[in-house]
């Protein structure tokens, strides 16, 4: 049988609209799952494995038999690390597409640039990204760390090993700021001192005054609360000074962006971090995970925590949803601040119902060979930052974003 | 005392880093007085020439050295084909264009390599300076600026070629008196810019961490630092970059490096307030 080109195009042209129509058309029935997160652009590194691990979320549940005897339809709309695109994105999933529940947002100005939007709408909003505590609002859960969970144990563990007189160097932005005040409030509590905290914009990538001057001080360790991929600089620096064999370093936010891949082992050996995930855990949940990451999507070198985070977040959601037995908003209020938990790959993930933060397990790791060891693990640290100052059982109207202070 | 020599290498390092990244755009812009706003790209593509050559199991000297400059020399050259020789003489024409080349080059990276950090260790270790660790690899950057530095002017001030890019400089009639195509010997000295700046991407990719996107952190200092300079490219150039340097690294070290970037800024303005056409336009003239 011979084919003319108009033919193959013919023939091409409907198979791309027959294969296409699913996308548009699905039951009326479905539970509908908004997720907005940058799947391209400048945060992409981050947002790219969350928008993959939504898919294996919800594909794991359907192929469970769903929720409630319905299946979940995921409607994942790409915000492209641009700011306009989130507040045009969370209005559509309010208003247009009526989604039962949103999860996604990654850096905190994306998420306050929707949160409210959900807040009016009585859409439910789940953010599964560790950032820097204080949000208080009953319409959202947070499932990521907060400095309080994250910072206590790293500098614990990094004062016992190596000494009381900490450097700070952290990134100039909220986040980096409230972790170095947590830092100090910690290193003060043990009876240690701080030489000097610096502050670094994001786009700072030259680090010899700074290497230097830490010298100067002659701390007895290093602690980094650096971001991004300009920040990276500072480590492959520090290295090529060979200051990492003298001064020893600590992070809590190291390996989040998967940096500890982007440093050769003799970089990055022995930075000591902090975290909820390591791919390295040996829990049935995490080797399934994984397990099921290398069957439907591939290499799970790309897997990081929050990735992880936004996995639990929406484990945790449908397991809210098991527990309320219906999607009415307030039986879901009522079964969150009941204190779900679910068993995630990285560890127990319960809400906490005053809060509507999680408790999570903390692993002090410690790089070695482009992997992240865990040395311990402290278990379910609850976000204590947050709620000194947010309690949603007794003020249930409360919409605020907490400036934590020490 | 120690801390006097970190100081000083260090405000040595800052000026190799600013004459490096603006060594290709001095010869673009300041030769043939073309905006190539594309500049930070070529040093961006400098980096991942050499990450994925070492990668590809390639001596780190070898693919800095010479296969970034050839990579990029060779983009150059299909860019000036294609796209700059339409525009000579037509600044804001160009500007569009190279802005344009610029997206068009980021995007053509980020597909090839994604939008990750990416990076390979310093071939040189640390070395000790009294009670400080210094990075050795800065003292190589160093090395390799003043010999590019000195090559440059030797070619200029002393050559056959040099003379004739000079005549380019001050219009391609000159260059036609002189008996040569006016358009071959921009191709030529559009093709030695970029292939510079492919130069001191590779060179500076150990110390960085490359993304698709980092070509923009070069590319307004490198601006600055040709546009002060004024006429004269290598003295210029010299200068101006070593006034930036000292100042931005004295004040890094008073204060932090935000303020240096600032101190910096603010000492352009008021260089380009006094002195308009650069510090060449009105002091050391006759230099090269």
């Amino acid at each position: 049988m011979k084919f003319s080109r108009r033919e193959i195009l013919k023939t091409a042209g409907i198979a791309a609209i027959a294969g296409s129509f699913p996308s548009i058309v699905f039951g009326e029935d479905d539970i509908k799952l908004g997720s907005v997160l940058d799947n391209s652009g400048n945060l992409d590194i981050y947002g790219k494995p969350m928008v993959l691990a939504t898919q294996l979320a919800a594909d794991e549940i359907n192929e469970e038999g769903g929720l409630l005897g319905r299946q979940i339809k995921v409607i994942q709309y790409d915000t492209q690390s641009d700011i306009a695109l989130y507040t045009k994105f969370a209005q559509q999933l309010a208003r247009r597409d009526k989604v039962d529940v949103v999860h996604g947002g990654i850096t905190s100005a994306s998420r306050e640039a929707i949160r409210q939007t959900f807040h009016r709408t009585n859409t439910l909003y789940f953010y599964n990204v560790l950032y820097e505590g204080g949000v208080c609002d009953r319409n959202i859960v947070v499932t990521g760390t907060t400095p309080a969970q994250a910072v206590e144990p790293v500098v614990n563990r990094a004062m016992k090993q190596w000494g009381k007189k900490t450097y700070i160097i952290a990134a100039d932005y909220n986040y980096g700021q409230i972790t170095a005040k947590w830092i100090h409030h910690y290193v003060g509590q043990r009876g240690g001192s701080v030489v000097q905290t610096s502050f670094f914009p994001l786009d700072v990538s030259n680090f010899g005054s700074t290497i230097a001057k830490i010298q100067l001080g002659k701390p007895d360790y290093l602690i980094s609360a650096l971001v991004g991929g300009a920040h990276l600089s500072f480590y492959r620096q520090w290295a090529a000074s060979g200051m990492n064999k003298k001064i020893p370093l600590a992070s809590t936010t190291f390996g989040v962006g998967n940096e500890h891949l982007a440093l050769s082992p003799s970089e990055g050996d022995g930075i000591l971090i902090a975290g909820n995930y390591s791919q390295e855990s040996t829990s049935e949940a995490n080797k399934k995970f994984l397990a099921n990451w290398r069957r439907k999507i591939g290499d799970t070198k790309i897997v990081h925590e929050i990735a992880v985070s936004q996995y639990q977040g929406i484990k945790l959601w449908a397991e809210c949803v098991k527990t309320a037995g219906t999607l009415d908003r307030e039986a879901m209020l009522t079964a969150i601040e009941s204190g779900v938990s679910v068993q995630g790959p990285a560890g127990l993930v319960a809400i906490d119902p005053a809060t509507h933060h999680t408790s999570l397990d903390i692993n002090v790791m410690e790089v070695k060979g482009q992997k992240l060891t865990i040395l311990e693990t402290a278990i379910q640290r609850p976000p204590s930052d947050t709620a000194q100052y947010c309690d949603l059982l007794k003020n249930p109207d409360d919409n605020t974003h907490y400036e934590v202070d020490i | 005392m120690d801390y006097a020599g970190v100081i000083i290498l260090e405000i040595l390092y800052m000026i190799a880093f600013l004459l490096l990244t603006s060594a290709g755009l001095a010869i673009i812009f300041g030769m043939m007085r073309v905006i190539n706003l594309a500049h930070g790209q070529f040093v961006m593509i400098g980096g991942y020439t050499t990450i994925a050559s070492v990668k590809a199991g390639i001596n780190i000297y070898f693919a800095m050295l010479v296969l970034a400059p050839l990579v990029v020399g060779f983009i150059g050259l299909i860019v000036e084909r294609t796209i700059i020789r339409f525009l000579y003489g037509r600044i804001i024409d160009t500007m569009l264009a190279t802005w344009g080349l610029s997206l068009l080059l980021v995007g053509m990276v980020t597909f090839i390599f994604g939008n990750t950090a990416v990076s390979v260790p310093a071939p040189i270790s640390g070395y000790q300076l009294g009670e400080f660790q210094m990075g050795g690899y800065n003292l190589f950057i160093i090395l390799v600026t003043v010999a590019i530095g000195v090559v440059m002017w030797a070619v200029l001030r002393y050559t056959r070629a040099g003379l004739i890019a000079r005549g380019a400089m001050q219009g391609p009639d000159v260059v036609a008196t002189l008996g040569y195509n006016p358009n071959k010997v921009y191709m030529i000295t559009f093709v030695a810019g970029a292939a510079l700046s492919g130069l001191a991407g590779g060179i500076l990719a150990p110390l960085t961490g490359l993304l698709p996107s980092s070509g923009g952190a070069y590319i307004a200092k490198a601006f600055i630092t040709v546009i002060t300079g004024g006429t004269a490219v290598i003295t210029g150039t010299l200068l101006s970059a070593s006034f930036f340097g000292t100042i931005n690294q004295i004040v890094s070290f008073a204060a932090n490096p935000v303020m240096g970037d600032i101190a910096m800024l603010v000492l352009a303005l008021i260089f380009l307030r006094m002195m308009p056409k650069g510090i060449t336009g009105r002091f050391f003239r006759d230099s090269t």
